[in-house]
């Protein structure tokens, strides 16, 4: 067993920790207040190739490894929880299907752009009636000629109005219940697709979360991706590679609030002497830590075993799990140890405890995670 | 190069603890490299980078390779060691001499010698014409010109140069790309390419320690100051307090 780094992941990972210091963080707070989408710190990653990390060098990628994106999206993470999760959708939610179900055509027309930036990616699944329950998809697609047309809309969606490019899940066929549903590619400039209303949040505020409106959305029939019917399964595989950006996200948040936390409680003093000293403190961060270390083996096994061709779905459900747990335990313990000011804007962990909460509910809620999980177990 | 934020200096020996402080690229010579990888931007420039050091000095050069440079030497070797400022330079212009170019960009100086001699001392050697302290730089195709301008203490001067010719770079002056992901991928697919004493023809009494007239009398970490003191007063009073300080210290 080996749990070192290749040199190639050693260096990214002082790359990676160099650009999110210097050209994420001094973002974040900002991002968040004003609920802005971080549209120059996206071109400042198109630029050295963050968008496309495992994206092979034939379509424009930079032929990195799953451990490495992950990594990207932990650093990002751990200094602005936003930025993190634009990567995740764009990667794991849009080129991944791509790259994994699209037929060579799709791959050489969406992947190049996706990779290098140029276009942001997306993905629709999730509608009013159809949350954890997946398979009630309302939106329908109906085949006329050479198109399919498009009907229904889409919520909770990350990057939406911002993305060029999404993946839709759509009702193909009714009767045939989740063998019924097939997956689309939309482009943004479709007739008869919009964006509906951006949500306002608690955390992750930066991140575009918008609705997908389809009116008569006619796209051409070579933009049905995977086989008929199997939209269901290459949703469920999407969203188990989807999870470990979460997870990694997850993680990240963790990571920034113990950094936080470890420096404010030597800096700040209290009965004579820095509150690090007591052993309470003490105590409690040497379980977070451990946590975080565990949710860190989770994460990148699982990426390992993407990495490697194995199977990662439920190794995928448990890293979203403890990661994401974790993330919410230690902001609620950081922003205790942070007393008054902890509940205050003017200290990082108040936006990142509001930041942890999502990972616990998007691509798969903490219960649905339990379900995937025992699922396995109980085969 | 030693992280110098990080370095400490045992009183003993009056050496650098160079264990466990991380190795950074010397922040001159980064600046230097992006001025060279601008050049390869914007005219196609083929950029060859060069240090002398340590073999472990190669992890610095894949990060240059992971930059965008498109060729990386290591000059080392038992016998360039103990160098200081003329035998490095000496060495660094015999690997030079064996090669075609049109501009030689160094960083101004070290973050650990902080000398500033490494680089005029290279164009010297090799009789080319330089200027130091390079903050902007542009370049004529035409006329293989180039137009640089270097800071001053107090301002600045625009010259003008012929290729081939020597600058010395500001850290200060540009913004350092990031490795690229693919940079990283695939910089341990190119060769570093590593050069012993042989390959640079220069006498043996030109290089290494024997070739270094310079030996260091003492090194001592600097002493913190005392804290300054304080004074509440008018901006008038402050004047003749200031004037009567300066006057102590023989100062005017």
């Amino acid at each position: 067993m080996d749990f070192s780094f290749t040199k190639q992941e050693e260096l990214f990972l002082q790359m990676i920790r160099e650009f999110a210091e210097k050209e994420v963080k001094p973002l974040a707070a900002e991002v968040d207040e004003e609920e802005r989408f971080p549209m120059e710190t996206v071109e400042k990653m198109a630029k050295i190739g963050l968008m496309g990390i495992p994206i092979p060098t034939q379509y424009g990628g930079a032929g990195g490894t799953n451990i490495m994106y992950g990594m990207a999206v932990e650093e990002l993470s751990r200094v602005c929880a936003t930025t993190g999760v634009i990567l995740s959708a764009h990667t794991s939610l849009c080129a991944a299907p791509i790259l994994e179900s699209g037929t060579e055509e799709q791959k050489m027309k969406y992947l190049p752009k996706l990779a290098s930036g140029e276009w942001i990616g997306a993905f629709g699944l999730t509608e009013p009636n159809a949350g954890t329950d997946a398979a009630g998809q309302q939106t329908i697609a109906v085949e006329d000629g050479d198109y399919w047309v498009l009907n229904g809309s889409k919520i909770f969606i990350t990057n939406g109005s911002y993305a060029n490019v999404f993946i839709i899940i759509a009702m193909t066929d009714k009767s045939l219940g989740t063998k019924g549903i097939s997956a689309f590619i939309v482009e943004k400039t479709d007739p008869g697709f919009s964006i509906g209303k951006k949500e306002k949040k608690m955390g992750i505020r930066g991140s575009a979360t918008t609705e997908l409106i389809f009116e008569d959305c006619r796209i051409p029939k070579d933009r049905q991706i995977g086989q008929l019917g199997k939209g269901f399964n290459l949703a469920m595989k999407t969203l188990d590679g989807g999870r470990i950006g979460i997870a990694c996200q997850a993680l990240g948040i963790a990571q920034g609030a113990m950094d936080e936390t470890v420096k404010y409680t030597k800096e700040r003093k209290q009965f004579g002497k820095s509150i690090s000293q007591f052993q309470n403190t003490q105590f409690q961060m040497a379980d977070l830590e451990t946590k975080v270390q565990a949710a860190r083996l989770l994460c990148r096994k699982a990426h390992y075993n993407k990495d490697h061709g194995l199977p990662y779905s439920a190794e995928a459900a448990m890293a979203k799990l403890f990661a994401a747990e974790t993330a919410m335990e230690v902001t609620t313990k950081a922003v205790q140890f942070h007393g008054g000011y902890g509940y205050t804007r003017e200290y990082p962990v108040e936006r990142m405890m509001r930041d942890a909460k999502i990972t616990e509910i998007y691509e798969g809620t903490s219960e649905v995670q339990r379900m995937v999980i025992a699922g396995k177990l109980f085969k | 190069m030693p992280d110098t934020t990080e370095v400490k200096i045992n009183p003993v020996t009056g050496t650098l603890i160079r264990e466990g402080v991380p190795s950074i690229m010397n922040p001159d010579d980064k600046g230097g490299l992006e001025f060279a990888l601008q050049l390869k931007d914007q005219y196609g420039a083929h950029v060859t980078v060069i240090t002398m050091g340590l073999p472990q000095a190669e992890a610095i050069l894949r990060e240059a390779l992971a930059m965008g440079v498109d060729r990386a030497i290591l000059l080392t070797d038992r016998k360039l060691g103990g160098a200081d400022t003329l035998a490095t330079s000496s060495a660094i212009a015999g690997a030079l001499r064996t090669m075609d170019f049109d501009l030689v960009i160094t960083g101004r100086q070290a973050i650990d010698g902080d000398t500033a001699q490494v680089g005029p001392q290279i164009a010297e050697h090799l009789d080319l014409p330089q200027v130091s302290y390079m903050e902007d730089l542009k370049y004529d195709e035409a006329t293989k010109t180039f137009t640089i301008r270097k800071q001053l203490e107090d301002g600045y001067q625009i010259l003008e140069m012929q290729a081939p010719c020597v600058v010395t770079a500001l850290a200060s002056a540009v913004k350092p790309r990031y490795m690229s992901v693919s940079g990283i991928v695939t910089a341990w697919d190119k060769e570093v390419e590593v050069w012993g004493a042989d390959r640079i023809n220069v006498p043996e009494d030109r290089i290494g320690k024997a070739g270094s007239p310079t030996s260091v009398f003492k090194a001592f970490p600097k002493q913190l100051k005392p804290a300054g003191e304080t004074f509440e007063v008018t901006p008038e009073e402050a004047v003749e307090l200031i004037v009567n300080k300066l006057k102590e210290k023989h100062i005017i």
